[in-house]
């Protein structure tokens, strides 16, 4: 096992161990967790958006009434394939990631 | 001017949570704390106290909104026992962490099973390790005092931790005693509105209970601990102010008649009253024995506790809770290992008395101190269990 070093002393944890900056969520990209990806079939997609709520990352993004469907941001998407199991019209599918 | 009210302990405590003037009370009602409870539960309803009184479904759920109602910067108490108090396990956990000042009284009760609603330690004893400040009461003043100065002390922007104020289900939650009711001017000199430093705000958003990888998990223990340990300065503060409004001093240990002595006992909670009785009778003997009174739990106050030891032979050591398969009680442990380091250590045993509600006579204390006596000439450290049939 790989040597584990500490972040910071003790002594600078903040009060709590609080984050005082919001969004800092951003930070940690968890894409490298993921071992497969949502694929969507804009043909299919009725721009429910569906995906978009049940998605626990918040890993989609509105693309607009012009462009009508929803993209994933894969630095987050985790891979765990809540969108393609809810989405209504079978447009998502999950792909294996290659090693 | 201050007033001297007979009162059932629980209602006095409940009294006291009024007088801090608490903003937030969740509980579940369970025995022996229930009156307290029901009384805050009746104050808030005669809107004698302006707090929102959450009635829950559960302690888990007392505990959690508790931590919620905390860290929105409303300050919060609540009260169990027992099983109850084991139900908020998982939860104790975070006010330390989160450095929450919530102020929890445990009217303690042994646990279960078999089903006991009667007065030991052995709920508490079971969250020793949670980082709480924890306080003992020895009869009903000392119940509404550390009540209201649990919320000073939890609230201190030195301190910023969560007080658990022990009082013994039935033998204090239940009985009616004198108690001293301060002045409301002099609760507010005592004790400010709580105005914490950072508070769940939509406005000024943070994050509070964020997850912690092993590069940072340590660190923050050893934070909290640090933080638990220096706590113990602004205690002794916040006690010394008190002496100076209302008159009654406090300390972490108390010592009773221990001048000179050979042998020492050592109990918390209300038990010490009957202990002090039977020191009395005992040194009347020309027994050179003498009472130590834990109040101050956690942090546990090692200076003050060699102090007053010093010079000591034989410390017969009382724990009204039991430890299964083990080398004695909790109280025993802490009291060993704290002494281990010492040149000319005394001798340390162990009694395990008055478990599930079974009475501790003035006869239990003498017999221990003889049991001291036996033990150190045979130079045997084992532990027992008083009066237990075999
Ligand atoms: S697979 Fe999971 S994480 Fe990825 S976009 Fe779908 S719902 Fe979100
Ligand atoms: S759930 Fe399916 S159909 Fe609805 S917006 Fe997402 S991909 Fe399109």
């Amino acid at each position: 096992m790989a040597k584990i070093e500490a972040l910071m002393s003790w002594k600078d944890i903040p009060l709590g161990c609080y984050v005082l900056e919001a969004g800092s969520t951003m930070d940690y990209k968890t894409g490298d967790w993921r071992s497969q990806r949502p694929i969507l079939d804009r043909e299919k997609c009725t721009y429910c958006g569906l995906c978009y709520i049940y998605c626990p990352d918040g890993a989609y993004k509105d693309m607009g009434s012009e462009e009508k469907y929803y993209l994933v941001d894969l630095d987050y998407c985790k891979g765990c394939g809540i969108c393609a199991y809810e989405c209504p019209a079978d447009a998502i599918e999950m792909l294996e990631e290659e090693v | 001017m201050a007033k001297r009210v007979g009162i059932e302990v629980s209602l006095a405590l409940s009294e006291a949570v009024k007088m801090a003037n608490a903003d937030i009370v969740a509980a579940y009602p369970i025995t022996p704390q229930t009156h307290i409870v029901e009384h805050l539960a009746e104050l808030v309803a005669e809107g004698e106290l302006d707090a929102e009184f959450i009635p829950v479904e559960s302690e888990h759920s007392a505990m959690s909104t508790c931590i919620g109602s905390s860290a929105s910067g409303a300050r919060t108490f609540t009260a169990t026992s027992a099983q109850g108090l084991a139900l908020m396990h998982e939860l104790l956990y975070m006010p330390p962490a989160l450095r929450l000042p919530i102020v929890l009284a445990v009217a303690n009760r042994a646990m279960s099973p078999p089903i006991s609603i009667w007065n030991d330690h052995s709920d508490i004893m079971a969250e020793r390790d949670t980082g709480w400040i924890q306080l003992f009461a020895e009869n009903g003043q000392e119940v509404f005092d550390l009540t209201l100065q649990s919320f000073r002390i939890a609230e201190d922007p030195e301190v910023m931790l969560p007080v658990a104020v022990n009082l013994d289900g039935f033998t204090l939650s239940h009985v009616v005693e004198s108690v001293i009711f301060p002045e409301s001017d002099e609760v507010s000199k005592y004790l400010p509105p709580y105005k914490p430093a950072i508070r769940l705000d939509p406005e000024n958003p943070v994050s509070m209970g964020i997850f912690g990888i092993p590069e940072i998990y340590t660190e923050t223990k050893k934070a909290t601990d640090v933080a638990l340990l220096e706590s113990k300065k602004t205690i002794l503060k916040a006690w010394d102010e008190f002496g100076d409004i209302f008159g009654r001093e406090y300390a972490p240990i108390e010592t009773y008649e221990t001048e000179g002595v050979d042998t020492i006992l050592v109990t918390m909670g209300s038990i010490s009253e009957t202990a002090m009785t039977a020191v009395d009778e005992m040194r009347a003997k020309g027994k050179k024995v003498g009472l130590i009174k834990i109040r101050l739990w956690r942090p546990f106050p090692d200076e003050e506790f060699k102090a007053a030891v010093a010079g000591v032979k034989k410390i017969g050591v009382i724990d009204r809770c039991m430890t299964l398969g083990s080398h004695g009680g909790p109280v025993l442990m802490e009291i060993r290992s704290l002494l281990y380091a010492v040149a000319d250590r005394p001798q340390v045993f162990g009694f395990m008395l008055g478990l599930g509600g079974r009475d501790a006579t003035r006869d239990n204390f003498k017999y221990i101190y003889e049991q001291c006596q036996v033990l150190s000439e045979k130079g045997q450290d084992r532990h027992e269990m008083v009066g237990v049939m075999e």
